[in-house]
Formats: structure tokens, C-alpha cells, sequence
């Protein structure tokens, strides 16, 4: 079923057009030995009843667990408005607005979103998106060198509790830019950054310092302290943030004295489904200032012929299809689909509703640590105040637990051992408003029960 | 009138209270932590979101309500069906950090969506973790030095990229670390060969070529170009914008490739979304088998499982905090097996046929083709220089007034060297009467030219505005709204 339209009068008429044969004349410029011989790896054709009867079975197998991991990705509720208007053709099958009075409606909500992300950050300026928030801190960085040209080291801090992940992959896709990573330890009592820790580098050439808040642990950072530190180093900071969290966080724009430079970070938690692990979308937001330092597309407000007001792409001279091997980044394509479900979650939450979801999130969290930490041998890791998300170190190995909840239908959070094994036997809990006190029983007294085996 | 702003929605006090949950914003943390006052974000009704976002919707251009030729996008039929399965429940919900254990269903459908890719590109390895092509092009690249660097081969600092290519491709390259040589594009549209030869040498890493190439033409002499790069010690990458045009046909791993990207949001028909997501899965030859990014999905009897660090320590490692976009990688595995083996060859020769026609009922038109006398591929293109001559007027002009005429422009200004040129990819999805439709459409706008040349360069008339001031838009940047912003 290849969906296409053409009756065999139909081809007949075209190729009778062309003044061709056949459909196989076409090809006739690809030489023979150049050919496909055979095709075994794809399967038959089946119908769209039979692919759905598959699909619904594998969906099913992986399916009614209940889930108390974090890590990066969160189980929120998304209102059923917003994938039922993000699905819409008009949405879901447009490209790139480059022809811009052909694509008003996506560049309009872009325009909304960008607001809506400077206003959640404190920024001045947001990006149209990037793909994830792992790769917006890539993007982060090396912009971060694009802009900062009085540092000569390229050498970037990354405090020690910044999502492991994101620095690998920020790691990777700078690799070939010559800037150093360095990487500042995390307090294990406090699991985050001691202002001591920063002396160390104090006076030296850096080019940004990378902060997470909360940080991987879930723990809050002393973001002022440290953004003003930096600024006293002539480094920029960047900022990699939960934008859930800044319904009642202190935005990056307004850290320390100055704000923040560069904020980042995984937009998942505004109305995208986990699925998987994407598509999500990195959201980009900075100073007026770096705007031509910044990577990816970028919607502003003009004029028609007429006057009347109206939105187009701009600043189009710092992108790949005008600038090529000059420009700020290869990115083309991005994740306009997912920013178009973000900025209407945002559009029906409103601040008190992302403040409410952000609040009871983090009531949850806190509700379900005490209740885990009131079993024998089993603490929280860190003593300073965390947002949403906590860790909690248990008496025995973590993996052989984390199995046998799975077993009984609960996902009990991140196993750190393999990221973080100087933690010992620690987990990442994480209980977004998607869980009730019910829940939060359940996860107890089944976790009673294996920690008395 | 413009459509309002959300925010020019937004009354002090209104709510859409059903979607929050029925708690207090308060929280119990020290207050040097939180914010002073809350963020700048629209007070609105249910209805109100709904309405302002569909009415917007209503704005775009779309595959959906109009036939979408833009060329080196493969604007094709998006299966609703893709998109449904994509979002059953127990996919939507499943956390990327979960157990393997709770994750096979989706496991298995990405273990052979590998292998369907494979086979189809004729390479030895697929890895889906790529975001959008540039992502891929990016870990191609990436790998083509990893390999290079195992080699202990240092000196190969440049990679080789024809004129015609995307511009993606060097931005990659200098993204990778290298430096960008162009090969020019002979007057047949083949790559000059000679050029090559002289360019090749001890300083090539490889070279990044589109085939079909972006000039809408199959480039015949690839064996010779493969041969010559591999010659030299460069390898070679398939861009895979234009899959589509050979899909089933010609495997990117028979002309000679060592690593190629797929751009599953244009042959495999996923959505565009306005933007994004896509999907830049990659496949690899032998050379390059150890260096595929991670995650890969491998399969052990009939468990499915991740393969990480562990199981390729030489792989360039991580391009996404999880696996990339997954959703999206579940409607490229709906969308193949719905077509099946035959569909894949079905595709590209009814792509091939409608660019074909399209082609020469322009050209029977009066239309100027860039390479009369050579096959098109999926695409085509017309360069209107007589008619900017003649008329004055553009290839800009023709695409506004294609848009009131309710067809979505083709792709205009590219490739850079053909001058006021219009790329064309009708896709194997258009029916012959909506091809007519555009030959007609781009006839009458000639025929509205020769009459009254200014009134096409102030289209369009019919959309929700006429042409934009860019100029202002990037002087006076106006990024976002602010509450005292005036009109």
C-alpha cells in the first residue's frame, strides 16, 4: 500500500507525455550494475488492520507499570487539548515556514513560544528549538566560545552534578572544536556545588561555567553564588534548567547580580509524552546581546506590504542554508511539532497551573522519600533542599531490587550505581503529580516487603 | 485582521482550571530559591487555546490541504495510520530509562527497523539514534574521523563537498573539525571528475555527496568518484535527502558508500511537523561498523536489549540524553511495513514518473529546464532567467503567485548554482490532475506577467499577508511580545 493515486490510464497518459516506455526507461541513466538484486530484508506488505493489531499487542507488552523514574524525562499529565490540535494537518504536515505567508500559523505559535520561554527563563531571547536538552547544552557550549571571544583557554567548567548524559553527549559534539571539559567534584555530603570547590579556579582563563538547577540529584544549586563567581572570571554561565521547575524557581535571568548567559535545557515536561525518550525538544535562551552567537532558527514580528503585522524567520545569515561552513551550527531541521504541543500546554496551564503541577510534584516527591526513608536501612544521600527529585541510598545492591518492583509492576526510579557507583547502593526517585498517596503506599509496602527477604 | 496574540487573549484571573491539578502553589523551600513574581504566560480558557491554536493552524500551508512540491523535502503523504499506532498509550507512556524487561514491544520494533534500513541501503549496521539529517550527517562525519583517527591517519584535514550540496553538509564538516573543499558541478550535472582528480590527495578525509544529486539528476559516474575518493584514502558519504528517488532500486552501499544517513522524515514519511521532529538514522559499512553511534538495539535469542559503551567501546558515542526520537522512528516502521517490499520500488518509480512528467509538460510549456537534456530524478528544476529577463520578473515572484494560485512554492534558490531556479519534487503521492493543476498554474502567472508584470511581483493577494519587510524584521528585532509592545 504505497499510497499513490495514479490508475494504470493515468501512468499510461504520463508516460505517453514523457515519450517513455516504460516506468523502468526512466532509470535508464543508473547503470545495470548498480541495480538491487533482491530486497529480503523488508517483509511483505500487510494491511493497515494487521500493522494495528501488531502494534496495539507490542504496545500493550510494554505498557501499566507505574512509574517512579526521572532522570531527565517526566511523567506529567498533558491536557487532552493539546495533542488533539497538534495533530492537526495544518501542524503535523507543514515543513520549515520559510515561505513565510504560506506558514502564519507556525510562525505566530513560534513567535508565542519564544515569549513564553524568555518568560519562563528571565532571557531576552529564545531559539524556534533544538532537538533535545542534551544537545542544546552541546549547542550551549560552543556558542559559549562563539561569545565569550576574551577568553582565549576554551576551556569549560561543568559543575559535578550536571546529568551525566548531557555531558557526554555535549562532549561528543564538541569534540572536534578544541575546548576542555573540566570537571568540578560535587559535595557527596550536600551533593552539590561547595563555593570552596570554585577557588580552586579562581583568576584562570574559563570560558563558561555549566550549572544544573536542580541538579542531577535533584538538589539546589547556590545558583547566585555561583553565577556571580563566574562573572568575576569573565566566564559565562550556563544555565541547564527544568522549565517545570521555573513555574516557582528563580528564573536564570535574574541569578546573582547579573542572570545567567546562555539557559538550556530538555523541554519535555511542557505536555510531551515520554515515549521512549523522544521526540522531545532543547529549548535555547539568552542575552539580546549573543543573539547572532546564537544556533538554530528564530522567529520575529514585521510588517506586510500593507502594514499589517506579521511573522517571519530571521537573522537567517548566522544559519547553515545561507552561511555553510560559516555558519553557528548545522542545524536544520529542528522540533517544531513538539514546540507547537509545549506552547499550547503552556497556553492551559498558565503560570498558576504549571506552579501548581511544578508544587504538587514536588510535594509528591518529598511524600514518597519519607516514606521510603521511614524503612529500616533506607536514607536520603544528601542533606541540602531538593526540587522534584531525590536520592536515597538502601542497604543492599539496587539493580536485584529495582527487578523484583519491576516484577510487581513498579518502576522504582534510576539505579545511580552505574553513573555515580562512589554513591554506593543510591536511587533517583522521582513522583510527579501523575502519583497519589495511594501510589506512594503501594511503592512502600511492596518495598517493605522485598527489604525484609 | 491579524489574529490576536494569545496573550492579547489573556484576562487576569481566567483560568482553564480543569487542566492543573487541584493544588496550592506554595512550597516548602527557603526562599532565595524561588522566583519573586511568576513568569509571563497567557490567562486563557480552554476554548480560547483551542480556538486561537486552530484557527492558526488555519494559517499554514500544509500536505495536508495543498500539493507541497518543495523540492529536496519529499513533502509526501503522511499515513494517519503511522502517526495513531505511534501514539498508543503504552508507547506514549514508556519511560526511556525503563527496564528492558517493560520495553520489548518497542524494542522490537526498532531492532528491525535496523533491519529493514540496512537492507534497503545496502549497508552493514544501521544506528536510529540521529535526530534530523544534520544530526546524522554530523555522526557520519564524526565516524569518518573516529576512523581515520584509529588509524593513526592525522593529516586529512578537508572534507569534499560538491557546490550543489546542502548546506548542512559543510556546516558539518566545520562542525567536525574540518575544513570544506568544493568540487564544481560539470555542465551535465555530473560531478567534474577532473575536478575531483585534482582535488583528492593526502589531506582528504572524504567527501559528503547527495545521489541523486540536489541538481535533481542521478550522477552516473559514482563507481569512478567512489573509486577515486577510496583511491585516495578519503571515504565516502551519502547524504540521504534524496533516497527517495531510488528507493528499492539502488542500494547507497552498492555505489560505493561507507556511511550514508537516512532522513526518515522525507522517504519514510514521517511528518514534517512544521519543522521537526525528523530523523537522521545511519547506516554503516564495514570500515565504519565500530564507530556507530550509541544506543543500538541488538537482539539475544528473543530478548531485545540496549547495546551501550560496553558492546562498541569504539563508538563516537552519545548524540541525545536517550535514544533520539523514537515516536518518530515507530512511524518510519508503521510506514514500511505498510508498503512492504514491492511498495518501496513502487515509490520511487512513481516519484520518478511525476518529476518526469512534470518536467517535460513544463518544458513543453516554454519552461526552461536546468538539464534538458538528462532524466529527472524524484525532482527537476526550472530556472526562469528568460522570464526575469524578458518580464522581470523572479523565481521569488513565481513562488507568491503559485501560493495564491493555492500550490505551495517549490524550493526556490537552490542549488546555488542555477540561476532563479525552482526545485520541484511532486512525490509519488499527487495525483496526475494536481500536477496539470501547477503546470496551468505556473502557464497562467507567465501569461499574468507579459500582461501586467507588477501585479505578480506584489503577490500574493489571497494569504493572510502579503510579503513580509525581512529587512525590518532583522533591524528592529521584535523576538517576542512584551506587554507594552505597541502595533
Amino acid at each position: 500500500m504505497p499510497f499513490i493515486p495514479h490508475t494504470d490510464d493515468d501512468i499510461a497518459k504520463m508516460l505517453a507525455a514523457i515519450g517513455a516506455g516504460s516506468v523502468e526507461d526512466l532509470f535508464d541513466e543508473i547503470p545495470d550494475n548498480l541495480r538491487l538484486k533482491s530486497l529480503d530484508c523488508v517483509p511483505d506488505a500487510v494491511s493497515e488492520m494487521e500493522i494495528a493489531r501488531l502494534m496495539h499487542d507490542r504496545a500493550r507488552m510494554d505498557s501499566g507499570a507505574l512509574n517512579f523514574i526521572g532522570g531527565g524525562a517526566y511523567e506529567h499529565h498533558i491536557p487532552a487539548a493539546v495533542w488533539e490540535i497538534t495533530t492537526r494537518g495544518e501542524y503535523y504536515t507543514a515543513y520549515t515556514p520559510y515561505q513565510a505567508e504560506a506558514s502564519q500559523g507556525t510562525l505566530q505559535l513560534i513567535y508565542e513560544y519564544q515569549t513564553m520561554m524568555t518568560g519562563l527563563t528571565g532571557m531576552e531571547v529564545s531559539n524556534a528549538s533544538m532537538y533535545d536538552g542534551a544537545s542544546a547544552l552541546a549547542e550551549a557550549c560552543l556558542m559559549a566560545v562563539r561569545a565569550n571571544r576574551a577568553a582565549k583557554s576554551r576551556r569549560i567548567l561543568f559543575l559535578g552534578a550536571v546529568n551525566p548524559v548531557y555531558r557526554k553527549v555535549a562532549e561528543v559534539i564538541c569534540s572536534a572544536q578544541k575546548i576542555e571539559f573540566i570537571d568540578l567534584p560535587y559535595c557527596p555530603a550536600g551533593g552539590d556545588c561547595v563555593m570552596q570547590s570554585l577557588d580552586k579556579y579562581s583568576g584562570e582563563d574559563l570560558t563558561a561555567v555549566v550549572v544544573q538547577q536542580p541538579n542531577f540529584f535533584g538538589v539546589l544549586e547556590e545558583v547566585g553564588a555561583i553565577t556571580d563567581w563566574a562573572r568575576a572570571q569573565n566566564a559565562l554561565t550556563v544555565a541547564v534548567v527544568n522549565p517545570m521547575s521555573l513555574a516557582l524557581l528563580t528564573p536564570p535571568g535574574e541569578w546573582g547580580e547579573h542572570g545567567a548567559d546562555i539557559v538550556c535545557g530538555e523541554g519535555q515536561p511542557l505536555g510531551i509524552p515520554l515515549s521512549s525518550g523522544g521526540p522531545y525538544f532543547g529549548f535555547l535562551t539568552t542575552r539580546l546581546s549573543l543573539v547572532r552567537q546564537m544556533p538554530g532558527r528564530v522567529v520575529g514580528r514585521t510588517v506586510d506590504l500593507d502594514g499589517k503585522r506579521g511573522f517571519t524567520l530571521t537573522l537567517q545569515a548566522r544559519e547553515q542554508h545561507i552561511r555553510r561552513s560559516k555558519a553557528t551550527s548545522n542545524i536544520c531541521t529542528n522540533q517544531g511539532l513538539m514546540v507547537t504541543a509545549a506552547t499550547i500546554y503552556m497556553s492551559l496551564l498558565g503560570a498558576e497551573g504549571l506552579a501548581r503541577v511544578a508544587s504538587l510534584s514536588h510535594k509528591r516527591t518529598g511524600e514518597l522519600c519519607a516514606a521510603l526513608c521511614a524503612l529500616p536501612g533506607v536514607e536520603r544521600v544528601f542533606k541540602q533542599p531538593f526540587f522534584h527529585e531525590v536520592a536515597i541510598r538502601l542497604d543492599r545492591p539496587v539493580a536485584p531490587l529495582l527487578a523484583q518492583l519491576a516484577e510487581q509492576g513498579i518502576l522504582g526510579g534510576l539505579d545511580l550505581s552505574g553513573s555515580h557507583p562512589e554513591l554506593g547502593d543510591a536511587l533517583l526517585l522521582c513522583a510527579t503529580e501523575t502519583k497519589t498517596e495511594a501510589d506512594i503506599e503501594r511503592y512502600r509496602d511492596l518495598l517493605a516487603e522485598i527489604l525484609k527477604t | 485582521m491579524s489574529e490576536k496574540l494569545i496573550f492579547e487573549h489573556s484576562r487576569s484571573g481566567r483560568r482553564a482550571s480543569a487542566q492543573a491539578p487541584l493544588a496550592e502553589t506554595a512550597v516548602d523551600l527557603p526562599a532565595k530559591f524561588l522566583r519573586g513574581s511568576p513568569p509571563l504566560l497567557p490567562e486563557v480558557s480552554e476554548l480560547q487555546t483551542v480556538r486561537h491554536y486552530t484557527r492558526l493552524s488555519q494559517k499554514n500551508f500544509s500536505i495536508d490541504t495543498h500539493f507541497y512540491p518543495l523540492g529536496s523535502c519529499t513533502m509526501k503523504y503522511n499515513p494517519r495510520a503511522c502517526n495513531q499506532l505511534a501514539m498508543l498509550p503504552g508507547f506514549l507512556s514508556r519511560h526511556p530509562l525503563g527496564p528492558e524487561s517493560h520495553g520489548q514491544g518497542f524494542l522490537s520494533c526498532m531492532f528491525e527497523l535496523q533491519e529493514m534500513l540496512r537492507g534497503v541501503t545496502g549497508m552493514r549496521a544501521v544506528s536510529l539514534t540521529p535526530m534530523a539529517g544534520a544530526q546524522g550527517e554530523f555522526a557520519g562525519v564524526a565516524m569518518i574521523r573516529a576512523y581515520h583517527q584509529a588509524r593513526d591517519d592525522n593529516d586529512r584535514n578537508e572534507i569534499l563537498v560538491p557546490d550543489a550540496a546542502h548546506g548542512t553538509n559543510p556546516a558539518t564538516a566545520t562542525m567536525c573539525g574540518y575544513s570544506v573543499r568544493e568540487i564544481p558541478t560539470g555542465k551535465d550535472g555530473d560531478v567534474d571528475l577532473e575536478a575531483l582528480k585534482a582535488a583528492v590527495g593526502p589531506h582528504t578525509a572524504g567527501i559528503m555527496l547527495t545521489n541523486p544529486s540536489t541538481v535533481g539528476v542521478f550522477d552516473r559516474k559514482i563507481r569512478e568518484m567512489s573509486r577515486i575518493v577510496h583511491d585516495a584514502g578519503g571515504l565516502l558519504y551519502y547524504d540521504g535527502a534524496n533516497l527517495n528517488a531510488i528507493l528499492g532500486k539502488v542500494a547507497p552501499g552498492d555505489m560505493g558508500f561507507d556511511v550514508i544517513h537516512m532522513n526518515l522524515h522525507k522517504t519514510f514519511s514521517t511528518p514534517h511537523g512544521g519543522g521537526g521532529p525528523g530523523s537522521g538514522a545511519v547506516g554503516v559499512g564495514d570500515r565504519l561498523k565500530e564507530f556507530l553511534p550509541l544506543p543500538v538495539v541488538g537482539k539475544e535469542g528473543d530478548r531485545y536489549r540496549w547495546l551501550d559503551e560496553k558492546d562498541l567501546p569504539q563508538s563516537i558515542g552519545r548524540l541525545s540524553a536517550f535514544m533520539g526520537n523514537a515516536g518518530v522512528l515507530l512511524r518510519a516502521y508503521v510506514y514500511i511495513r505498510l508498503l512492504g517490499r514491492e511498495g518501496m520500488e513502487r515509490v520511487s518509480e512513481n516519484a520518478t514518473l511525476g518529476a518526469n512528467y512534470l518536467m517535460k509538460r513544463l518544458q513543453d510549456a516554454g519552461f526552461t529546464l536546468a538539464y534538458p537534456e538528462r532524466r529527472a530524478s524524484h525532482e527537476l528544476i526550472v530556472t526562469l532567467q528568460k522570464e526575469k529577463n524578458e518580464l522581470g520578473v523572479t523565481a521569488m515572484d513565481f513562488a507568491k503567485c503559485l501560493l495564491d494560485h493555492g500550490f505551495h512554492a517549490p524550493t526556490t534558490y537552490f542549488p546555488l548554482l542555477v540561476p532563479e531556479c525552482l526545485l520541484i519534487e511532486p512525490t509519488e503521492s499527487e495525483a496526475k490532475e494536481d500536477l496539470d493543476g501547477f503546470v496551468e498554474a505556473m502557464i497562467a502567472i507567465r501569461e499574468q506577467a507579459k500582461a501586467d508584470p507588477e501585479k505578480v511581483k506584489g503577490a500574493p493577494y489571497t494569504l493572510p499577508v502579503r510579503r513580509l519587510d525581512d529587512v525590518r524584521a532583522a533591524r528592529q528585532l521584535d523576538l517576542r511580545w512584551q506587554p507594552d509592545t505597541q502595533d
